[in-house]
C-alpha cells in the first residue's frame, strides 16, 4: 500500500501529530511518502525522513505561505493526479480538516474522520472510529481510492527512525477562488496566563457556568484543592477566560491526577486534551452529556449548588 | 444580498446506532442541531445590521420529517426553508452530502453561506470545506467573531496556535464557532408566524442530482462493523440529591486524590 501523509508545520517545525501519523503508516508496511506545502519549508523535509517518510513531495511557493486550506487542495489534487496513492492521511487540525474535506469533494473520494487507529486487514485498510461520544466503536472503510483519513489529534506518538529521504518538487496551478481568502493576522500563541500543564489538580469550567463572573466558582475550588483552572474553547472563544487556560484539540493537553469538569459537555475536541487525567470527575445537569461516557465519577446536577459545597468541604478537610 | 444557513436535524436526546443498517437511529424525536442555531442567529444579526440583506434562507438535507424541527429557525426570524429530502439519499456520506447540498446552494446562489460548528450526531466539523470546494467559493471556518464591510467578510478564529484573522470577498462560505453569539429564543409571535412562511421540499430530481450520486450509491465510505468501546474501570454516575458534594469528597478520598 502506498501512503501519502500531509505534513503540517508551524514556525518552521513539523507538527508532532503529523509525524505520529507518518510513523503509524510506516508500521503498516508499504511505501510511506509525505507532502510538504509552504514557503521556504524545504529544510523540513529531512525531519520527515527521520520519522518514517522515504520521499517528500514538496511544493514551495509564496502563495502557500499562509496556512490556508484551499490552495492546498489544488496542490494535493495535482499531486494525487500525477501519482497513485492508495491513501492520503492527515493528522486532524483546523487546517488539515478543511484540506481533507475540500480534497474529498474535489476528487470524489471518501473521507473518514476522527480515526483513533488504522489497520490493514485482509489487504484492506480499516479505520477505527469511536462514535457518539465514544460510546460505540466502528470499523470503517472506503469504496474508492484514494482513501482519505483524518486521525484524531494526539493519537500516534512520533517514532524516530534512521531513514534518508528523497525530495521531489512539484508545481500546481492554484485556482482563483482558492486564493480569494487571505490571512490578515496569523495566529501566534498567547503565552501569558496560568500554567495548567504542570498542575496535579485541574478544575475546568465550561459554558454551564453561565457567565464569566461564575468562573470564581471554579477558581475557589481550584484554590481549595491547590490546583489550576482550565476552560473549554466555547468560553475562551466567548472571551470569558484566557486562551492559555484552554484544554483540548486547539488548546493544551493536560494529564493531572485529578480533573474536575464543571458545566462541560465533553465534546471530543475537549476530551483529547484531558483524557490522560488519572481521575475525572464531572458535574453536569444534562444526564446525556457526553462527558459522562468517560468520567470516573459523574454527578447529574446543578454546578451552582454543588461546586460551592464541594469547595467548602475540601477546605474543611484541608484545615482538619 | 441573500444569506443561506445550512442546518442539520439530529435526534433529540441519547443517540444510538441501528445495528442493522449501522446508521444513526432517526426514528425518535428530532431537533435542530444546537450548533446550527448559532449560525441562524448570526445570519439574523447580519440581516438586522445591514439593510441590504433581503433574505435568510435555511437549507437542509435529510428526512422529510425534519421540516418541523427546522421551523424553529423560522420562528427565530428566518424567512424561508428549503429541505432536500429523498428516499434514495439515505446513508449519504460526506462526498454525497456535499454534492446534494452543493446543488441546493447553487440553486439559491446566496452571497453568504453559513454553517454551524459541527453536527452533534457525527462530530465531523468538515462539511463546509467540501461544500465550499463544490461551490468554488472562499472559506473561513471556526469563526468566533464575524464582521462585514464593503463586500467582504472578516473572521476571527482559533486554531492550534492561537487566533487568526481572515478575510474573504463575497460570495463566501463561513462556518461559525459555538461561542459566536447567544441565540435568541423564538417569540410567541415568531412561533405563530413560522408555519405560514414558505417551506419547500425538494427531491434529488428537482436539483438535477442523479440518484446514483447520492445515498449509499454516491458515497465512498462504508461501515464494516460496530463494537463496544474498550472496557473501563468502575465508573459512577449519580443524580444529585443534595449530597453530591459529600459523595465527591468520599470518592476523592478513596482514590487518594484529596
Ligand atoms: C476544530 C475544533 C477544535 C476544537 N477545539 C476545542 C478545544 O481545544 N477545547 C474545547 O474545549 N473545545 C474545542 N472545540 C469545541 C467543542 O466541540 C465544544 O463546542 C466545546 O468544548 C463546548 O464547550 P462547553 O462544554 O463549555 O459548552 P457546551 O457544549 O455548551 O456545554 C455546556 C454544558 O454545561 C451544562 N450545564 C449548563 N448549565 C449547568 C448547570 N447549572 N450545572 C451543571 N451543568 C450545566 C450543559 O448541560 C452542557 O452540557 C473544538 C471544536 C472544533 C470544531
Ligand atoms: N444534512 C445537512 N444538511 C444541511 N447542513 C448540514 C447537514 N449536515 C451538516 N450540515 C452543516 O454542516 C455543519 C458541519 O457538519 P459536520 O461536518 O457533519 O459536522 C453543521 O453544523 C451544519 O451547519
Amino acid at each position: 500500500m502506498k501512503f501519502l501523509v500531509f505534513l503540517e508545520h508551524h514556525e518552521a517545525v513539523l507538527q508532532k501529530d503529523s509525524l505520529g501519523v507518518l510513523g503509524k503508516a510506516a508500521s503498516l508496511g508499504g511505501e510511506v511518502e509525505a507532502v510538504l506545502l509552504g514557503a521556504g519549508v524545504e529544510g523540513l523535509a529531512a525531519d520527515a525522513g527521520r520519522y518514517g517518510a522515504t520521499r517528500v513531495h514538496l511544493m514551495d511557493d509564496a502563495l502557500l505561505a499562509a496556512p490556508l486550506p484551499q490552495p492546498r487542495v489544488d496542490a494535493l489534487e495535482t499531486l494525487v493526479g500525477e501519482q497513485d496513492f492508495d491513501a492520503v492521511l492527515f493528522a486532524a487540525s483546523v487546517l488539515s480538516a478543511d484540506v481533507a474535506a475540500g480534497l474529498a469533494a474535489r476528487l470524489d473520494a471518501g473521507l473518514n474522520w476522527d480515526l483513533t487507529d488504522l489497520a490493514v486487514e485482509d489487504g484492506k485498510l480499516v479505520g477505527k472510529r469511536p462514535e457518539l461520544g465514544d460510546s460505540v466503536y466502528a470499523d470503517v472503510g472506503w469504496t474508492s481510492e484514494p482513501r482519505l483519513a483524518l486521525i484524531r489529534s494526539g493519537t500516534f506518538e512520533p517514532a524516530e527512525s534512521a531513514g534518508t529521504v528523497e525530495v521531489e518538487k512539484f508545481e500546481s496551478r492554484l485556482q482563483d477562488f482558492s486564493l480569494a481568502a487571505t490571512m490578515l493576522e496569523q495566529a501566534h500563541e498567547e503565552s501569558q496566563g496560568p500554567s495548567i500543564e504542570d498542575a496535579d489538580v485541574v478544575v475546568a469550567g465550561g459554558r454551564g457556568l453561565g457567565s464569566p463572573e461564575n468562573f470564581a466558582l471554579v477558581e475557589e475550588l481550584a484554590k481549595a484543592l491547590g490546583g489550576a483552572v482550565a476552560a473549554t474553547r466555547a468560553v475562551v472563544d466567548a472571551g470569558w477566560y484566557p486562551y492559555a487556560a484552554q484544554v483540548g484539540q486547539t488548546g493544551k493537553t493536560v494529564s493531572p491526577k485529578l480533573y474536575i469538569a464543571c458545566g462541560i459537555s465533553g465534546a471530543i475536541q475537549h476530551k483529547v486534551g484531558m483524557q490522560g487525567s488519572s481521575v475525572i470527575v464531572a458535574i453536569n445537569k444534562d444526564p446525556n452529556a457526553p462527558i459522562f461516557e468517560y468520567a470516573d465519577f459523574g454527578v447529574v446536577g446543578d454546578l451552582h449548588e454543588i461546586v460551592p459545597k464541594l469547595t467548602e468541604l475540601v477546605r474543611q478537610r484541608k484545615a482538619a | 444580498m441573500k444569506i443561506a444557513v445550512c442546518v442539520k436535524v439530529v435526534p433529540d436526546g441519547q443517540l444510538r446506532l441501528d445495528p442493522q443498517t449501522k446508521r444513526l437511529d432517526r426514528s425518535g424525536e428530532a431537533t435542530l442541531n444546537t450548533f446550527d442555531v448559532n449560525a441562524v442567529e448570526e445570519a439574523l444579526k447580519l440581516k438586522e445590521a445591514g439593510s441590504d440583506v433581503e433574505e435568510v434562507v435555511i437549507v437542509s438535507f435529510g428526512p422529510e420529517r425534519g421540516l418541523e424541527a427546522m421551523r424553529k429557525a423560522l420562528a427565530m426570524g428566518a424567512d424561508r426553508v428549503v429541505l432536500v429530502s429523498d428516499e434514495a439519499a439515505a446513508g449519504s456520506d460526506l462526498v454525497a452530502t456535499s454534492r446534494v447540498l452543493g446543488a441546493a446552494l447553487e440553486r439559491e446562489s446566496a452571497d453568504l453561506v453559513l454553517f454551524g460548528q459541527q453536527a452533534g450526531d457525527s462530530d465531523g466539523a468538515v462539511l463546509w470545506a467540501a461544500v465550499a470546494d463544490r461551490l468554488q467559493r472562499p472559506l473561513i471556518s471556526q469563526v468566533a467573531e464575524l464582521s462585514r464591510e464593503d463586500g467582504k467578510v472578516h473572521g476571527k478564529r482559533q486554531t492550534e496556535y492561537g487566533y487568526d484573522v481572515l478575510e474573504a470577498p463575497l460570495p463566501a462560505v463561513i462556518a461559525v464557532s459555538d461561542a459566536i453569539n447567544e441565540p435568541r429564543y423564538p417569540s410567541l409571535k415568531g412561533i405563530m408566524g413560522a408555519k405560514k412562511k414558505p417551506q419547500e421540499t425538494l427531491s434529488l430530481g428537482d436539483l438535477g442530482v442523479d440518484a446514483g450520486d447520492a445515498g449509499e450509491a454516491g458515497s465512498r465510505t462504508e461501515v464494516y462493523a460496530l463494537g463496544d468501546p474498550p472496557a473501563r474501570g468502575d465508573t459512577v454516575k449519580l443524580e444529585d440529591d443534595g449530597s453530591a458534594a459529600e459523595k465527591i469528597v468520599q470518592f476523592l478520598l478513596e482514590k487518594k486524590a484529596l
